[in-house]
């Protein structure tokens, strides 16, 4: 047990005399969540439209002026043809156009009823879905303000639903509220996981694990040894982040702030026992970064942090049993925003808990000291 | 006790037989000189009775201890150096001997007081808080020496330990090894400097992965007729080249 | 010039020796875009709701039964009272609850605004977004199925998906991933190797060597330029063939571009390599100036019009947000040279920009 403490005093006197890399160590994550966190937006926003008026009568004037005082979309011009609205597509001047017919006014009095079509850049198809949802809310708007003006109605004939949508959790349906959580843990994932995968093949390609080998130190005091600092310090980022997200983005800490540190631990102990698993099985530290990001990209891809994991495939699914930044994202997203307690979440603790084990066990089995 | 025992020792890397069946005892005390050309086996031979590698086949026992099934007490009771300067770069002198203390089980006390020795010994008082990256060759590889005698093991390994060091820096680092030998310890060193090998006890001289010869440095003289372990060596090595 | 392939040619050996690496180095781009491909969607499908109906008509049975039947939602608990919605919500589990108030038929036969609550867990905010409007609109389409009726003054509103009318989500992954594979596997491996041998001291050997220097930084890039353009290729097979990608424009064009955005992610790679001889920092280094803003800020997962100006404003220092429009402008609109000619100039320009400065560094670290 003793021994462990030395190794620990040495790793910290190790990562404190890299200058530069403690310095990228603290700041990078912390400016990365900052930015990263500003970026990660889906809403769509500043939508191009051009429209091709061929009607040029009060209705299309006055479908055209909605889209004007909407903040989503921005008005560029008119274009006279099809043709140059088209070409206007394709050279990203605009992301939708709105094309009007002839006679648009006319028929809607007439026949009850007529068209409009909206062209929509669909190369970002869920861009282009949620353009065309916004565009087609503000048709439809138009539609029943010119029919209230025209179409008489009796009270009462009309059986009508009104629905009521709540956002809990996040009544202003803030991105960052939803984000920050995520990059958060994805990046103690990153640090912890890619920090702690170089460290020991490090030792071996220096020559100072074999001068450690010769010694009768025990697996286990080896890797808890190498373990405890970095987990120390993947703290330290997770308290830093902490306070990024609180005082920048005011993301809500609805619940136990302990819990939650209880949680960062246990996921730190299993990104940094990654690390050291992929490190002792790696013989070059360009081995262990390429082994090291392969299953951290995997890892954040399928945590669903870019898209829910219950719209995944069942084999994806299968896969996120194991994937630890699905547990840990939900865990946050939990508590910090609807306050959930242990009780809750106690499931992912379990599991978290197994893969750890597993993990920091694996690591301590496959450490040789001999060839 | 005889400090290290081996019977056809032997290690293979697929089809290479990189130390093929050696055989030979090191009393303890002794000087044990450890000789042959680059690539003749030396360092696996030597990486199996650290425990490093398992052999193929063959027993050894160093210490009292099997190689097989003992490593660990092997490793409380032996000191290594390698051939690559294998301290921490980015740790301090103190920091270096105090780490290497702590992974022995030594005692807090203990460790001040051999760090206290081996600086004055070494006389790098005034470095012991500088960065071990920026000492010279020389004494950096008295260093290493220093850390892999710290735990006072009964058999101390040197791999090449003055290769790339000047010849008065070589004289210094062979009186450590004298003063270390008059204490009881067993030394097993390997080297291809033949100056050497003169002051060793006893010298075995090895040839594609086997030992060719076995004996004191004047013994080998007077078996080879010549005046030098360099002519020994020279006979040795020539004679497996023709073959 | 022998002596420099002969150098090459040990390079090369070297790479294909690690087979590990290598293996990753092929599987990474495969696993990505199948993973893309047939993993990730942010389409709704049986999506776990809670009902909490404390009408009980049949009024309320066909709405539920009509929401069940789109697809998209699945029941997972019938709740009895209001307070278990947030109970249920903490575990996570579920992801809206519909409301049915009593008096719902009453209110609903007799004329009078009848009223439903959607509440939508929106710690996910995106799900709550599209589950709140898959919801609503069935439950319209209820109402306007009992009306039967249309209502007059209809506008038609008939959207045309330009480019992607299947709005393929290929479309926008796969010159994404192609640009971070890209950039991966030419600057972070430069830039560690070259780092490694740095660090090793071996580089000095090298200098040594009657090897001018631009040789060995040369020697030891173009086998990475090979691998990346191999890889390249691959993804760009696996686009078109597996995913049924479009290859609108020209071929050649578009293996140019690709040439020339692994030479700008070579030359970031050898410039991050002079300024460290530490792997650590080499291989951090490339990790936060490039991976994560690329993933993040090039436009390939968020849209650019939609972060903050500053944010915009820096997306213009990252390389992959303009090759990433080169790839689609190619192979998806099929435009040609001239379209796509900035864009390209922009790639240039931070290809020399960057060379320049690892030739200052190197010559200063020499002197």
């Amino acid at each position: 047990m003793r021994k462990i403490l030395f190794i620990v005093e040495k790793e910290f006197k190790q990562i404190f005399r890299n200058v530069v890399l403690l310095r990228m160590m603290m700041i990078a994550p912390v400016m990365q969540l900052v930015l990263l966190s500003l970026a990660a937006n889906f809403e769509v926003k500043n939508l191009k439209i051009a429209v091709v008026d061929q009607d040029h009568s009060t209705f299309s004037r006055r479908l055209v002026s909605k889209f004007q005082y909407i903040d989503n979309f921005k008005l560029t011009g008119f274009t006279p043809s099809y043709k140059l609205a088209e070409e206007q597509l394709l050279l990203d001047k605009v992301d939708i156009v709105l094309a009007i017919p002839a006679h648009f006014e006319r028929d809607l009095y007439r026949d009850n009823r007529s068209g409009v079509q909206l062209m929509v850049n669909a190369i970002d198809g869920s861009k282009a879905g949620i353009a065309s949802g916004y565009a087609a809310t503000i048709i439809q708007d138009f539609n029943g303000d010119i029919r209230i003006e025209n179409v008489p109605m009796r009270k009462g004939e009309v059986q009508q639903v009104d629905i009521v949508n709540q956002y809990w959790y996040n009544p202003r349906l803030e991105y960052r509220t939803f984000m920050v959580p995520g990059i958060l843990f994805e990046l103690l994932l990153l640090v912890g996981g890619l920090i702690a995968a170089l460290n020991i093949v490090r030792e071996k390609e220096m020559g100072t694990m074999e001068q450690l080998n010769v010694t009768p130190i025990q697996k286990h005091e080896f890797i808890l040894g190498k373990l405890i600092p970095f987990v120390v310090i993947g703290l330290v980022q997770f308290t830093l982040g902490l306070i990024v997200a609180k005082f920048i983005f005011r993301v809500p800490m609805e619940g136990s702030l302990l819990l939650l540190y209880v949680f960062a631990l246990l996921f730190l102990i299993l990104c940094v026992g990654l690390g050291l698993l992929i490190s002792t099985i790696s013989d070059t530290m360009q081995q262990a970064m390429f082994v090291a990001f392969f299953m951290l990209v995997l890892f954040i891809l399928l945590s669903g942090l870019f898209s829910p994991t219950e719209n995944m495939p069942q084999w994806a699914q299968w896969l996120d049993t194991i994937n630890p930044l699905k547990y840990i994202i939900e865990v946050a997203r939990n508590t910090m925003l609807k306050g959930s307690t242990f009780a809750d979440v106690r499931s992912h603790f379990f599991a978290l808990l197994a893969i750890a084990l597993a993990i920091n066990g694996l690591a301590i089995w496959r450490y040789r000291k001999t060839v | 006790m005889k400090a290290v025992i081996t019977n056809k020792l032997t290690k293979k890397f697929g089809d290479f037989i990189a130390t093929n069946a050696i055989t030979f005892e090191v009393e303890e005390g002794e000087i044990f000189g450890f000789l042959g050309a680059n690539g003749a086996g030396k360092t696996t031979a030597m990486r199996m009775l650290c425990g490093l590698l398992t052999p193929s086949s063959g027993e050894a026992q160093v210490a009292g201890f099997d190689v097989y099934t003992q490593t660990e007490k092997i490793k409380q009771n032996i000191g290594y150096m390698s051939q690559k300067f294998s301290l921490y770069e980015d740790l301090t002198i103190r920091e270096n001997i105090k780490f290497y203390g702590g992974i022995y089980g030594l005692r807090l006390a203990d460790i001040n007081d051999k760090t206290a020795g081996i600086l004055e010994k070494l006389q790098l008082q005034n470095v012991a808080d500088a960065l071990t990256a920026s000492l010279p060759l020389g004494w950096k590889q008295k260093l290493a020496f220093s850390v892999a005698m710290l735990h006072q093991p009964k058999v101390v390994f040197l791999d090449e330990p003055t290769g790339g060091v000047d010849p008065i820096t070589r004289r210094q680092f062979w009186e450590m090894i004298y003063e270390a030998a008059s204490r009881g310890t067993t030394i097993f060193v390997t080297t291809h400097y033949m100056d050497e090998a003169e002051y060793c006890n006893r010298v075995s001289i090895m040839v594609d992965g086997k030992i060719q010869a076995l004996d004191t440095p004047k013994g080998l003289k007077e078996t080879y007729r010549v005046d030098s372990m360099d002519g020994v060596f020279q006979i040795l090595a020539r004679g497996t080249s023709t073959k | 010039m022998k002596r420099f392939l002969a150098f090459v040619k040990k390079e090369f050996f070297h790479i294909l020796r690690d087979r590990r690496t290598l293996l990753i180095l092929f599987g990474l781009p495969f696993v990505q875009v199948l993973l893309f491909g047939f993993a990730l969607s942010n389409e709704i499908k049986n999506a776990n709701i809670a009902i909490l109906d404390n009408d009980k008509s049949l009024h309320t049975q066909q709405i539920t039964a009509r929401l069940l039947s789109s697809g998209y939602f699945q029941v997972y608990q019938n709740l009895s009272s209001y307070k278990e919605i947030d109970q249920t919500f903490r575990k996570g589990v579920i992801k809206m609850v519909v409301v049915f108030p009593t008096q719902f038929s009453y209110d609903y036969e007799h004329g009078r605004t009848a009223q439903i609550q959607i509440i939508a867990d929106a710690s996910e905010q995106n799900t709550a977004i599209s589950l709140t409007n898959y919801a609503s609109a069935i439950i319209q389409s209820y109402t306007t199925s009992v009306a039967g009726s249309i209502a007059p003054m209809y506008i038609d509103v008939n959207t045309r998906m330009v480019f992607n009318p299947e709005l393929k989500g290929a479309f926008v992954f796969v010159p994404g991933v192609m640009t971070l594979v890209l950039l991966l596997v030419s600057a972070m491996m430069t830039s560690v190797t070259i780092a490694r041998e740095k660090e090793m001291g071996t580089m000095e050997v090298l200098f040594v060597s009657p090897l001018s220097q631009w040789q060995i930084i040369l020697g030891k890039v173009i086998p990475y330029l090979a691998l990346s353009f191999v890889n390249g290729c691959v993804i760009l097979i696996l686009g078109v063939f597996l995913l049924e990608l479009p290859m609108n424009g020209n071929l050649l064009l578009l293996l140019l571009e690709t040439l020339l955005f692994i030479f700008l992610a070579l030359s970031i790679g050898v410039f991050i390599s002079s300024l460290t001889d530490s792997q650590l920092v080499a291989m951090f280094a490339s990790m936060v100036i490039m991976l994560l803003p690329t993933i993040f800020l090039s436009g390939f997962i968020f849209p650019i019009e939609s972060m903050p100006k500053g944010l915009q404003v820096i997306s213009n220092v990252i390389p992959a947000k303009y090759f990433i429009r080169i790839v689609k402008n190619i192979m998806i609109k099929g435009i040609g040279m001239k379209a796509v000619a900035l864009d390209t100039l922009v790639l240039a320009a931070m290809a020399l920009f960057f060379i320049g400065l690892s030739i200052r560094n190197l010559k200063t670290h020499l002197a």
